[in-house]
């Protein structure tokens, strides 16, 4: 134990000490108390961003005897997380006034699951991993569950949270397999324990574990709790959802498999290349058959998430920055689309029927605009920024042989353009119903970054790529 | 000798409270034998020389968490007989299940093959100059202080999740405030009338 391994987890010990004093101060102060606490809790996570960027130290800080790393992929990811943090929480302040679920808990379980996602993205032993994973999941059913006066909040935050006690009961099996049959827990000792043959009990063990965290990126056959958790819980956490912990399972992902066990790689290949699979064709079929805008957007975030392991399949420089600048586009689109999804009410109730949309171009042009630019990039139609996405990651796939995986991916992407097409399709082509309510500013600014960013990539992808080759500057053999 | 003499002591009470526990009728006894249990596991503790481990079960078990539950299955009714009730009918498959344990416990052990330190190292001493408190101490607080601070957030995490789903003001029910208790005085709550026989009171 030195002073350095504390300066290495200070963005942490930071964001800790700044939830709980924000809790305290929740508790305290009696009038006004929810927007103060959002305003701070903004603040906190912006201080913590710049915290992560000056981590001072070498490039790779390994802290805590081997159980706490700190590199170029850990400051990306965690930024990328924060970032999405913050956007969910400025979705939420109108939407937690319209719906009268105002607590000033919220931002703060928010920051903790941030925390807990931080912790995650930086961990270099299991242990540390379970923790942090077990400190997000636990935020997550809270905010889950947080709308009390909907029975459908309630269901989906107990849905969430048997599901994912069991996803944890399951990672803790695959851990004492793991660490009965290699001896250590932390990465860098498995890689060592590793090199000398595989044993049997290993494989069982990484395969338990791969599969308490295909649970958390929602990957198939793990996916069953997606569309309900994404249907009934409030539509801000719903985003959150979407966004932050598929970014933090994703970074995990990556640790584990080319960190931890780069020597199984024939082993878990087979796993990942099935759960790609599996996640595309699913969200591509299931989709078709969705009414409501929350369900086809959880099954279209199944699909994506087959695409993401579709690079991680594929693996070395290209495959794992074709990952990277994945989620970086995945992230983007997602919180566009959410907050344009938010932002839309009639008469004050939420819209979420697709066949609600119906003829939004003729009463808000600029709103069905921004959706349909947004689905259309989620379905990968060229030359918007989720066409690359699915681009780099196939390319990927193609390069090392994985030729099938890249030809079932193409087919996927066809079969879901048909549901995004329809929604642009209801939009454009319907008769219209009455007009939807103005939309606060925040979320229409949102929505216009976002199609901006998907509209634009194609002409100036480069900081994208650079903050992808950065994440993954650490994962390259040299 | 006299060690071997408390060790046979602490074992047959231990293994008989914990017999009991399972077996007799009134619910508050099987918390009562548990206890016994708990302050015989923690005597047979202190013999393997885990004082803090020892005293530890007695406050933490038997003082905080047996208690609560005495509380608890003093206050709710619950018929232990009845659920006991469909035993005999289950007791074929448990008694299966059981075998079948037993087997795969046999089959696993015939197989173990111990690592050549494994029973040397089991003989190493304690040092003698750290005490159980210090060693635990060290390895919560200083080896793997992140584990730990990490598990006390989770914690935290849950309570503010309870509070948050089940804390509810309801405007409807009448709390009791203490400070306006204390604070009143005789001659704003009473007042002596003086009856006339018959005549009853006016409000």
């Amino acid at each position: 134990m030195s002073h350095l391994d504390f300066t290495a987890a200070r963005p942490e010990i930071a964001l800790a000490l700044m939830a709980m004093a924000l809790l305290l101060f929740g508790v305290f102060r009696k009038s006004r108390v929810v927007d103060a606490v959002n305003t701070l809790a903004l603040m906190a996570l912006a201080a913590t961003a710049l915290l992560v960027l000056f981590v001072p130290g070498s490039d790779r800080i390994i802290a805590f005897g081997g159980t706490f790393i700190v590199d170029a992929m850990a400051r990306v990811m965690k930024i990328l997380v924060i970032f999405a943090a913050g956007i969910a929480l400025v979705m939420s302040v109108h939407y937690m006034k319209w719906e009268r679920m105002e607590r000033f808990e919220y931002a703060v379980l928010m920051l903790l699951s941030v925390l807990g996602m931080m912790v995650m993205i930086s961990s270099g032993g299991l242990i540390t991993l379970y923790l942090g994973l077990e400190l997000q999941s636990l935020s997550l059913y809270v905010l889950a569950a947080m709308h009390r006066e909907s029975a459908r909040s309630a269901e989906a935050g107990l849905k969430y949270f048997v599901l994912g006690a069991l996803a944890s009961g399951l990672f803790l099996y695959g851990v004492s397999l793991v660490y009965g049959f290699a001896g250590t827990t932390t990465f860098a000792g498995l890689t060592q324990a590793l090199k000398s043959g595989i044993s049997i009990g290993l494989i069982a063990g990484l395969v338990f574990i791969l599969a308490a965290l295909a649970f958390k990126i929602s990957a198939v056959p793990f996916h069953m709790w997606t569309p309900d958790v994404y249907e009934g819980a409030p539509t801000p956490v719903t985003a959150y959802f979407a966004a932050a912990p598929k970014l933090a399972a994703i970074a995990v992902f990556v640790r584990v498999l080319y960190e931890a066990f780069p020597h199984a790689e024939e082993a878990w290949r087979q796993v990942i290349v099935f759960m790609a699979i599996a996640s595309m064709l699913l969200g591509a079929f299931a989709g078709v058959v969705q009414s409501n805008i929350k369900r086809l957007l959880a099954y279209s975030s199944i699909g994506h998430m087959g695409f993401v392991l579709v690079g991680l399949a594929a693996g070395g420089q290209e495959g794992l920055r074709g990952v990277m600048i994945y989620l970086i586009i995945y992230l983007v689109m997602t919180l566009g689309v959410f907050a344009a999804v938010i932002g839309m009410r009639r008469d004050g109730r939420p819209v979420e029927e697709i066949e609600d949309f119906a003829g939004l171009a003729r009463t808000n042009m600029g709103l069905a605009f921004a959706i349909g630019a947004l689905m259309f990039s989620l379905a990968g139609i060229p030359w918007l920024a989720g066409f690359f996405a699915k681009y780099f990651v196939l390319l990927s796939a193609v390069k090392t042989g994985l030729v099938a995986l890249a030809i079932i991916g193409v087919l996927a992407s066809v079969v879901s353009a048909f549901y995004y097409l329809r929604v642009v399709k209801v939009m454009f082509f319907d008769e219209p119903k009455e007009p939807v309510d103005p939309a606060p500013f925040e979320l229409k600014l949102i929505t216009a970054l976002s199609v901006i960013f998907v509209l634009f990539y194609v002409v100036w992808p480069g900081p994208v790529t650079a903050l992808a080759q950065a994440a993954i500057r650490p994962f390259i053999v040299p | 000798m006299i060690a071997t003499v408390f060790f046979y002591m602490f074992a047959v009470f231990l293994l008989g409270s914990a017999l009991l526990v399972i077996t007799v009728r009134n619910p508050v006894h099987a918390v009562l034998f548990l206890i016994l249990a708990f302050f015989n596991a923690a005597g047979l503790f202190l013999i393997a020389g885990a004082e803090f481990l020892a005293m530890n079960l007695i406050i933490v078990y038997v003082g905080a968490v047996m208690v609560l539950f005495l509380f608890i299955v003093m206050t709710l009714d619950v018929d232990f007989a009845e659920l006991r009730a469909g035993m005999a009918e289950y007791l074929p498959v448990g008694l299966f299940v059981g075998l079948v344990l037993v087997v795969e416990l046999i089959m696993v052990f015939s197989a173990w093959a111990l690592a050549p330190e494994a029973m040397k190292l089991r003989m190493a001493p304690m040092p003698k100059d750290v005490t159980n408190t210090e060693a635990l101490g060290r390895v919560i607080y200083t080896d793997y202080v992140l584990y730990f601070q990490l598990a006390g957030v989770i914690l935290l995490v849950a309570m503010i999740g309870a509070i948050v789903l089940s804390l509810h003001h309801r405007k409807d029910v009448r709390r009791q405030n203490i400070a306006d208790q204390v604070s009143r005085r005789r001659n704003e709550q009473v007042a002596l009338v003086d009856v006339e026989p018959g005549q009853g009171l006016e409000s």
